[in-house]
């Protein structure tokens, strides 16, 4: 395989892995259980360290194999994983982010940077023998004292001694770490047939009692020649029989053979394993003394077979999903752009085909056209993700905002699998990221402040998602103090947004958040308040073709809505003609279409009962073209708030494909794109949204 | 008498077994393998041993190791494998 391409693999692999890490970790913090957010955290390290090793990355792998290490005693028993190894593991996890991209962007050998050698400091504290002190070992001792020293279980690959290796000098080497206490060699793989025999191959295995002070990693590193060809299992110090039992099943001689191996090499006493075998309660649970002489004599096709069996273990990779395949993503892009294109060919052929009102050209093109759009469907479901991965990032923010405001903060996810194209899930993640830490923030009372008011400490900020009319709302709520009315509308006055004897509804008051520049926080904290945020968080969201609203109720809290669109690519509109200028007003925003009729010279019209706003697209646009003899108006609706665009005539329904504008029209206003028609014509698709700033005198609907 | 001298390692392994396979075959009950003279053991070698060990019980012969050197005695120390040996029969005697 291709170097490069193995590591663009790799990184991606890497950075989902690590994705996996945080979340685990994150679990464990919420109280999941936690063996399995364990393995999963153990199973990342593991994963990355392999592959690492493949590049060469030496310090990747020094640093992943740490951190393996101190998982292993968390697996082990011996370490309690509590709140100061979680952060410690989520700072591994950054910094193996951090190593990541920077061999994405290409540095591959780069050395561990200090702040990766701090935190292998910090790892090797755990990793000392008597850690237990902080870390609230919990050893389940049966009978009294289990074995205090390490257990080590090898059994070495045939080719060892071809290799020129030979497995006495890897344990006379041990012996210089400490003291072998007792050793059993096992040598039940020798075939039975002395014919079938390959005298250049190796066929040993030992079990080792072995007293030393060295660390997990100290000790692994003695066997680091022959790691490819050996299966070693160690377990620590004072680990639990039950960890012998557990032992005992996975290695390939049978059961009695072993724990006869066991005591013979002092590990546990027969008194104890008899014990734990009989606490198991299966049919291991004969006499031990009976299963020691029932099985002196071990078939050896049956320890090949588990030897085999066991290296297959070693090799296989925990696979996500075998069905699913990675595709570069701009490859998508232009599948889409492409589809894009046909849709208007399409169009083109269908307009033709119904000029020549040929009936089966007509059929073939409508069939034709049926057809692109379920390819067009099709095409961008590819690129619909699930918001949930977005949503789970913001788990480890909201713990790192929580701990450095010194606040209790949960957060509440839901809707994690509501899909979205790709595009605005990358874009989405900042502004909503800046919603929640204003929520965090702002939102969520001090502590006191909670208890005052009868709340719980515990603050809860949600984050919703959720299909709604053709586009996606995303909920960021705080169950929190609310917003402030007075506040924000004295800031307001003393920033001059509004006059001073301006009345206002509440819902424009909130709107006063998303104004540049404003900011009624007392204190400027690290995280928000500075007063640049929501005008940043609006203008992104607007750049989506998205739109923001806010509702909040005084001592309930406050909730954010964000409405995007579904997808960037393509949008369902609605043609309008303004003289010979052809505009899209996008389907989903518009409500109705009504006859044109006021009172010469105002610009608002009767609709049952409300005053709505009109817009004249000639006179906004500026076309010079006589007014047709029927106008129409289209009743739009955006962020709560309705206007109707005065146009000469309505052409219906079309699917578009946008284009953007290029650089030239960037100061353009009120247009987002612009779209190619059947005919050839280009027809400018409304920023309905950007239209209606300029609006003085909103028109409320009532629900925001 | 099987006499083994010099080096007893994997360079040896596959010829000195090929031999002490054939000895059993006609040792006539009891095959002694002097390892005086054994400069070098290794794993292999140890194999090679066990080996014999087996094809001796599988044949009803009763093997004895004589005078193992310095080199196997620290093996079978370091190993824990004197055991292995010890049969039914004074297996290992020292010089």
């Amino acid at each position: 395989m291709d170097l490069q391409a193995a590591l663009q693999t790799f990184i991606a692999e890497s950075r989902e892995l690590l994705a996996d890490m945080e979340r685990a970790l994150l679990g464990i913090e919420h109280g999941a259980a936690h063996g399995d957010a364990v393995n999963a955290i153990f199973r990342a390290a593991h994963t990355i360290k392999g592959s690492a090793g493949l590049f060469g990355l030496d310090a990747v792998v020094a640093f992943t194999h740490a951190v393996e290490s101190v998982l292993d005693r968390v697996r082990d028993g011996q370490l309690g994983i509590g709140d100061e190894l979680v952060v410690l593991l989520l700072s591994c996890c950054d910094h193996l982010s951090e190593r990541v991209e920077a061999i994405a962007a290409g540095r591959l050998q780069d050395d561990e940077p200090p702040a990766g050698a701090a935190l292998l400091l910090q790892l090797g504290r755990y990793l000392e023998p008597q850690a237990g002190a902080e870390a609230r070992a919990e050893p389940v001792v049966l009978d009294g004292d289990a074995a205090d020293h390490w257990h080590l279980s090898l059994r070495f690959g045939p080719d060892v001694l071809r290799k020129g290796m030979d497995p006495l000098s890897f344990i006379r080497y041990l012996g210089t770490l400490g003291r072998i206490v007792g050793i059993a060699t096992l040598a039940d793989a020798l075939p039975a047939d002395p014919a079938a025999m390959d005298p250049e191959a190796c066929y040993l295995g030992f079990e080792i009692a072995f007293a030393s002070a060295a660390d997990k990693g100290a000790i692994e590193r003695v066997f680091e020649l022959v790691r490819d060809d050996l299966s070693l299992r160690m377990l620590a110090p004072r680990s639990r029989v039950a960890d012998y039992l557990a032992l005992i099943q996975e290695l390939p001689e049978q059961p009695g053979r072993l724990g006869e191996m066991l005591v013979a090499c002092g590990s546990v006493t027969e008194r104890e394993l008899g014990a734990a075998l009989a606490l198991q309660g299966s049919e291991d649970a004969a006499p031990l003394g009976r299963i020691l002489v029932d099985s002196q004599a071990v078939p050896s096709a049956v320890v090949e077979a588990a030897l085999t069996k066991q290296k297959l273990a070693g090799t296989e990779r925990p696979r996500a999903d075998g069905r699913s395949i990675r595709v570069d993503a701009d490859r998508l892009d232009q599948l889409i752009t492409l589809v894009g294109e046909l849709i208007i060919a399409g169009a083109g052929t269908e307009l033709l085909a119904r000029r020549q009102q040929d009936g089966e050209l007509i059929e073939a093109a409508s069939r034709l056209a049926g057809l692109v759009q379920e390819v067009r469907d099709s095409a961008l479901r590819l690129r619909m993700v699930k918001i949930g991965a977005t949503f789970g990032k913001f788990q480890r923010a909201v713990h790192d905002m929580a701990r450095e405001l010194g606040k209790e903060v949960v957060l509440d996810i839901r809707g994690e699998d509501t899909e979205l194209d790709k595009a605005v899930v990358e874009k989405i993640g900042d502004p909503l990221l800046h919603l929640v830490r204003n929520a965090i923030d702002h939102g969520i009372e001090s502590a006191a402040q909670r208890l005052q008011a009868g709340k719980p400490v515990r603050g809860r900020v949600g984050l919703n998602a959720f299909h709604e009319s053709g586009s996606v709302v995303i909920e960021v709520s705080d169950y929190g103090g609310g917003l402030r009315r007075e506040r924000i509308l004295a800031k307001a006055v003393e920033c001059g947004l509004v006059e001073a004897d301006a009345v206002l509804g509440d819902a424009e008051v909130f709107e006063l958040i998303f104004e540049p520049g404003f900011s009624t926080a007392d204190q400027v904290t690290r995280l928000s308040g500075r007063g640049v945020g929501m005008d940043v968080v609006k203008r992104n969201i607007a750049a989506l073709r998205g739109s923001v609203g806010i509702a909040s109720r005084a001592g309930e809290g406050t909730t954010v809505r964000v409405r995007l669109p579904l997808t960037l690519a393509i949008i369902d509109g609605f043609l309008v003609k303004v003289g010979e200028s052809i505009f899209v007003v996008p389907l989903d925003m518009i409500d109705e279409c009504i006859e044109f009729s006021t009172e010469p010279g105002h610009d608002c019209c009767n609709l049952r009962g409300e005053v709505l706003p009109l817009v004249g697209l000639r006179r906004f646009f500026e076309i010079e073209a006589a007014p047709a003899r029927r106008e129409s108006v289209v009743v739009v609706r955006h962020n709560g708030r309705r206007v109707g665009l005065v146009v000469d005539a309505l052409l219906g329904e079309f699917q578009t494909v946008i284009k953007p504008l290029s650089k030239v029209f960037d100061q353009v206003s009120a247009i987002s794109g612009s779209t190619i028609l059947g005919n050839g014509a280009v027809a400018l698709i409304l920023d309905v949204g950007a239209m209606l700033q300029g609006l003085p005198g909103p028109a409320r609907v009532h629900s925001p | 008498m099987f006499k083994i001298s010099g080096e007893m390692t994997i360079y040896q392994a596959a010829g000195l077994m090929a031999e002490l396979l054939a000895a059993l075959e006609d040792c006539g009950g009891v095959l002694q393998i002097d390892l005086a003279e054994v400069t070098e053991f290794d794993s292999a070698g140890l194999q090679v041993l066990m080996l014999a060990r087996r094809g001796a019980l599988a044949r009803g012969v009763e093997l004895r190791l004589f005078a193992p050197s310095p080199a196997v005695v620290e093996v079978f120390g370091l190993l824990n494998v004197a055991a292995y040996f010890a049969g039914p029969t004074d297996v290992i005697a020292s010089t």
